[in-house]
This record gives structure tokens, sequence and C-alpha cells, in this order.
């Protein structure tokens, strides 16, 4: 519109709008909590999400993948030895369809050894299931790693709240234990309780919590310190609220991002030193399966089976890839300051 | 209440003030001391060694004790066939280890031992000393770890530093990713893949052992060096981003220095000092990595060693083994400590305080 046409036009076609001038102070968008924004700042990620949907159906099938082919991962058939994978469907396009070498030619071994039965992922050397076996170790592995993140959790924010909380000679005394333990290497003392523990689920996970949970002491402890002394928590106790009450309701929610970045790197860590403790043989014990021991199983018979160790090497790096990825994401996401 | 004075490193835009602050009827004084910089910085340096030394003596000692009163309750026995012996062969056995005495003695043998440098005898290894034993070893493991360290480091630089001058492309994103599979992926998986592919199905290096020269020691030490690739890659990457917007190289692309110029003798000395700060995680990485890496090599090194004297219960080289493993990772994470201080004066020494 040009300005002549704007001056022909009349001036009732006007009208005057009042700024209401408390309506400058309102804030038009929804206010959103700490965690909303969190959500929001997260989903933008997409290697965060990606991950999350992959760690999803991993945990999926680690919990039903053990009943999906209706084979038991303890059963031995030793005629079903050292089958190569052979899969219904896919078998027509020329792989996972029963081929393997047998004195250095390939030949179909399902047929050679009369098997009808299908071995998704094959068998191991006493003829048990491999799928049924991959998913029952990746379960394993998997609880392993959330009951060691969660006494680590446990202990490291008892332990680092008590000693930032009070502070003073409590911190004192408790700050050099741990000044001293935490000049202990965590392979050494994981491996040096291993020896003296009966191998096992809860040997693994008492030697990983054992020392794992220090870093997070300190973390905890840090943060701590440094809300303690902040106007809000004097607030509170001015008005007589008890200790317990200022951890619970001003401590605490303050720090759980920093908890919950801390445990999401912890969860691969774990994983990580049980599928390396299986692997040098001081893990779990058969016929208990977990992505470490079968990665060891399949180590040995690498030559002549691949796949035996490719699909537990598989699914060990996925889970770590997306727990790490999932732990970025979440570290960018809570701490916007913190960005590594 | 003055006798309570300590110093204080105040960091205020990118300059260090010093100042000294101590109580005085309750009220906390706080006096700046700039001309004496140097001084305090280095009485605090001196104490600050002294703490580290008790420290890390500490933590030796509590891990040498750790570690003589766990294996005392391992099961079986570390003399090969000491069912089929009668009482005074096994007398006479026991003997020549010094396994027939009451615990608390051979606990203070052990530990006079220790102090002359004495790991003790193996058991399995007929009359061999521990010392010698890792003496033998420790060639292989300190070749592979240090090419790992040195390979590893300098192509995560190198990576990390083409991440952030080509940030939110596809090299970054190529890069990143490559990393986040470094610090993913378990050096044994690694390792076994590798041997599978690269050694035995394209015959381009040895399967394993150690009798092949340079040769035999490639794919252990790549093996080995994903871990710090992919650390010092990702840190590289942030440092860089971060020094990269920083004032002085705007002036040094505004006097006309290249891009070459800019990257590696503006950009990349400021990145590499808190690379500094990842290398005691690094070398603690690569010794766990030793243990299976060389296991699947096949490596005659000293983390070969450790998890085989574990299979066989040969408890003084498991006992020395620990030691040696623990002295060194200590020592690395004390002089990891001292180098930050040293290079960036901004960090407080106070120590280990978090």
């Amino acid at each position: 519109m040009r300005k002549e046409e704007l001056q022909q036009l009349p001036p009732e076609k006007f009208e005057r709008i009042t700024i209401d001038s408390s309506s400058a102070e309102r804030i038009s968008k929804p206010s959103l909590s700490f965690w909303q924004d969190a959500w929001l700042r997260l989903r933008k990620n997409k290697a965060a999400i990606v991950s999350m949907v992959v760690l999803v159906l991993l945990i999926i099938m680690a919990l039903i993948g053990p009943h999906l082919n209706g084979h038991d991962g303890e059963e031995q058939i030793l005629r079903h030895a050292n089958l190569p994978p052979k899969i219904p469907g896919i078998e027509k396009l020329g792989i996972f369809d029963g081929t393997g070498q047998l004195g250095g030619e390939k030949v179909n071994l399902y047929e050679i050894k009369k098997v009808d039965e299908y071995y998704w992922f094959g068998t191991d050397g006493l003829g048990r299931d491999l799928f049924t076996r991959l998913w029952e170790g990746t379960q394993i592995s998997l609880l392993i790693a959330f009951v060691a993140a969660a006494i680590d959790v446990v202990i490291g924010v008892l332990y680092g709240g008590i000693s930032g909380y009070f502070g003073g000679r409590v911190d004192d005394v408790m700050q050099r234990i741990v000044e001293i333990l935490i000049g202990i290497p965590t392979l050494i003392i994981v491996i040096l309780m291993l020896l003296i523990m009966e191998p096992g689920l809860t040997a693994i996970i008492i030697a990983i919590s054992l020392t794992g949970w220090i870093g997070m002491s300190r973390i905890v402890r840090a943060q701590i310190l440094k809300y303690r002394g902040q106007e809000f928590v004097l607030a509170s106790r001015t008005l007589g609220a008890s200790d317990k009450r200022i951890i619970g309701k001003h401590l605490l929610p303050n720090i759980m991002g920093i908890i919950i970045i801390n445990t999401m790197f912890t969860i691969p860590t774990a994983i990580f030193f049980e599928a390396f403790l299986s692997f040098i043989g001081l893990g779990l014990q058969p016929p208990a399966a977990s992505l470490g021991t079968l990665i060891n199983d399949g180590y040995k018979v690498m030559e002549h089976q691949p796949y035996f160790l490719l699909f537990p090497a598989v699914v060990i790096s996925v889970l770590m890839i997306a727990f790490n990825l999932i732990g970025d994401g979440l570290r960018d996401a809570l701490d916007p300051k913190m960005k590594d | 209440m003055a006798e309570n004075p300590y110093t204080l490193f105040l960091l205020k835009g990118n300059k260090v003030k010093v100042c000294k602050c101590f109580h005085f009827e309750k009220k906390l004084i706080i006096q700046f001391d700039i001309n004496q910089t140097h001084v305090l910085w280095r009485c605090n340096v001196v104490k600050y060694i002294g703490k580290r030394l008790v420290y890390m003596f500490l933590t030796m000692f509590l891990i040498a004790t750790a570690t003589f009163f766990l294996m005392q309750t391992l099961p079986g026995s570390p003399i090969a066939s000491y069912n089929k012996l009668n009482e005074t062969q096994r007398a006479i056995v026991e003997k020549k280890y010094g396994i027939d005495k009451p615990k608390p003695v051979q606990y203070a043998i052990y530990m006079k031992n220790l102090a002359k440098g004495d790991l003790g005898t193996s058991f399995v290894f007929k009359g061999k000393s521990v010392n010698d034993l890792l003496a033998s070893r420790v060639k292989p493991s300190f070749i592979l770890g240090a090419q790992a360290m040195v390979f590893g480091t300098i192509i995560g630089i190198l990576l990390g530093m083409l991440a952030a001058l080509k940030q939110n492309t596809i090299w970054d994103y190529g890069s990143t990713f490559f990393a986040i599979l470094g610090v993913s992926i378990p050096s044994f998986v690694f390792a076994s893949l590798l041997q599978y592919w690269v050694a035995s199905q394209w015959h381009l290096l040895p399967v394993g052992l150690w009798n092949d020269g340079w040769k035999s020691s490639i794919l252990p030490s790549i093996a080995l060096a994903m871990g710090p690739l992919a650390l010092s890659a990702r840190f590289i990457r942030t440092e860089m981003i971060e020094v990269l917007s920083s004032d002085y190289i705007t002036l040094a692309k505004a006097k006309g220095a290249n891009g070459f110029e800019i990257a590696f003798k503006h950009a990349l000395r400021n990145a590499l000092i808190p690379l500094v700060t990842v290398l005691g995680p690094v070398a603690a990485g690569i010794v766990t990595g030793s243990l299976v890496v060389e296991q699947i090599f096949a490596i005659p090194g000293i983390g070969e060693q450790f998890v085989s004297s574990i299979m066989t219960n040969d408890f003084a080289t498991i006992m020395g083994t620990t030691l040696f493993f623990s002295a060194l990772l200590i020592f690395i994470i004390f002089i990891v400590d001292l180098l930050y201080g040293i290079i960036d004066p901004r960090i407080r020494l106070s120590g280990g305080k978090g």
C-alpha cells in the first residue's frame, strides 16, 4: 500500500489500541519446569533419541528373546553342535542359510547333519541355541550393570552427601579415606575381589561396586558443598527446616541432574567390566551366559564360526554406544553449561 | 585466630591472583599479594608434593597389605600336586617358599622384602624371582603401551582438530561417530575382530606372538590405541571449538595468518593443555586393555603373565604384578596431576578435593 492510499483512508477506519501496561509483564509462554525444559533439549538430540529407541528394543529383546524360538539356552543337543546360523525367509537370499565350513569346504551343515530345526544364530559346541543364549546373556549383563549402577548411586550419594553436608571433622575423615581409596586402580581391586569370592553374579556386582561409588561420592560432595551455602538453604534453615527436609527437598532435587548423568556413564563401565572379567575367565561360570562369556566362547572358535563371536560383539558394542550417546545427550540437556 | 593462613588462587578474567586468607576474629581476611605469586606458588607445590607422596605411600601400603591377606584366603594351594606329597616333602617345600611360618611372620618378611624392592619367588616358574619374571616381560608390554599411547593420541588430536575446524559438517559427524565407537567398543572385542579380519582372513599381519619384529606389534597396538584415540579426539574437539572462538584467534586471522598456522600454531597449542588431565585415565585404560589384548595376540608381556598366573594360582606372581600395576598407575596419575598444575597454574593445588 502506497503512502497516498494510506492518507486517503477515512479516520473512522482506525481504532486506537490501548496497551494495558500490566500485560507487558505477562508471560505468554507456559512456564516449563526444569525437567520439561531438559526434555525439550534432549528431544532435539537425534543421536540420543535413536539410542533410546535402540536401547528399549534391546531391553525388550533381552526380556522376550530367550522365549522366541522355542529352544532352551541350556539344553544340550550334541548332535546339533557347531551349526551355523539359519534364518527362515532370509535363507533364500543366500545368507544365513546354514552354510558352514567342513574340512575347508563350504557345505550346508544342516543337510549333512540332518537337522530340520532352524537355529537363527547357530549353535555352540554343545549344541545350545545361540539366539536364546545371546539374549539371556544380554539380560544378565544388563542386570549386572543396572544393579551395580544402583549400588553406586546409593552408596555414592549417601557418602558424598553426608561428607559434604555435615562438613568439618566428619568431612575431613571421610575425604582422607576417599583419597586413599581413589589411588587404588579399579582393575586391581576388581580382580583381587573376584579371586577370593565364589565366582558368580553377586561376586561380580560386589567387585564392580566396591570402587564404583567413589566417583559418584566426590561429585555429590562437590555439588552439596556448592549448594549448601546458598541463600535458599539458609532461608529454609531459618524457617526451622530439619536436616532431612533440607537434604530431601532442597539439595537433592538440585543435584538430581548430575546424579543421573553420572549414572548413565556408570552403566556402560559396569557392562564393560563384566564382559572384561568374563573374557579373562574370572566372570560368570558355565552354564550361565553373559555377553562376556559368549564373546570368550566365540573367540575360541572364531576361525570356523565367526558368527559366534560376531553376534555378542555387535550386541555389546551397540549397548555401549547407546548408553554413551544417551549419557552425552542427557549431559547436554540437563546441564547446558557443562557441554563436553 | 590468625594462625590459619592458607593460600588461595583467585581466578579473575584470565589472570591469576594470589591472595592469602586467614581467619581473624571470626572474619575471613583476604590479603592480596600479587608480587609474591611465585614464592607462594613454589611453597605450595612442595607442600602438595609432600602430601601426595604420603598418600601414595599409604595407598601402596594398603594395596600391599590387602593383596597379601587376600592371597591367603584364596582357595587351592599354589604348589602343584600338593596332595601327592607326604608330610616331610610338604614340610620341605613349604620351608623353601617360606609358607611354613605363622601368617604375621610371613607378612612381616613380605613387607621387609617389599621395602627392598624384592617381590618374592614365583611358585610356578621354578626358582625364578618375580622381579626377573616381570623384567623379562616388561619390554613387549612397554613397547605396545607406548606405541598405543603415541599413535592413539596423535591420531586422536588430528581427528579432534578436523572435527573442530569443520564443525557441523560431515567431517565433524564422521570423526565424532568414530570417537564414540572408540569409547564404546571394548578393546578385546576390537582386538579379536582385528585378529579375525586383518590377520586370519586377509593374512596382512601376523596373527599373534612376538617373533615377527615390529610387524607383530602393529595389531595389538592399534587395538590398545582405540581408547586413547577416541578420548583425545573428543577432548580436543571441545577444547578447540572453545579456543577457536577466542579473541587471539580473531587477531591471528586479522593479521593474515593462514589456516594451517592458525590451527597448529595458535589454536592447537592452547587446546593441548587440558589434554594432560585425561592421560591418567588413558594410562589406566591401556593397562586394563593390555591384560586382554596381550592374551588375544599371545604376546609375552606382563598383562598376559598376570592373567595366566591367576589361572595357575601363582600367589607370588599375582601379588608382584598387582603391586607393579598399582605402583605404575599411581605414579602416572601423580605425574599427570603435577604436570597439570605446572602447565596451568590456574589450577588450585589444594588437590584431590574435587
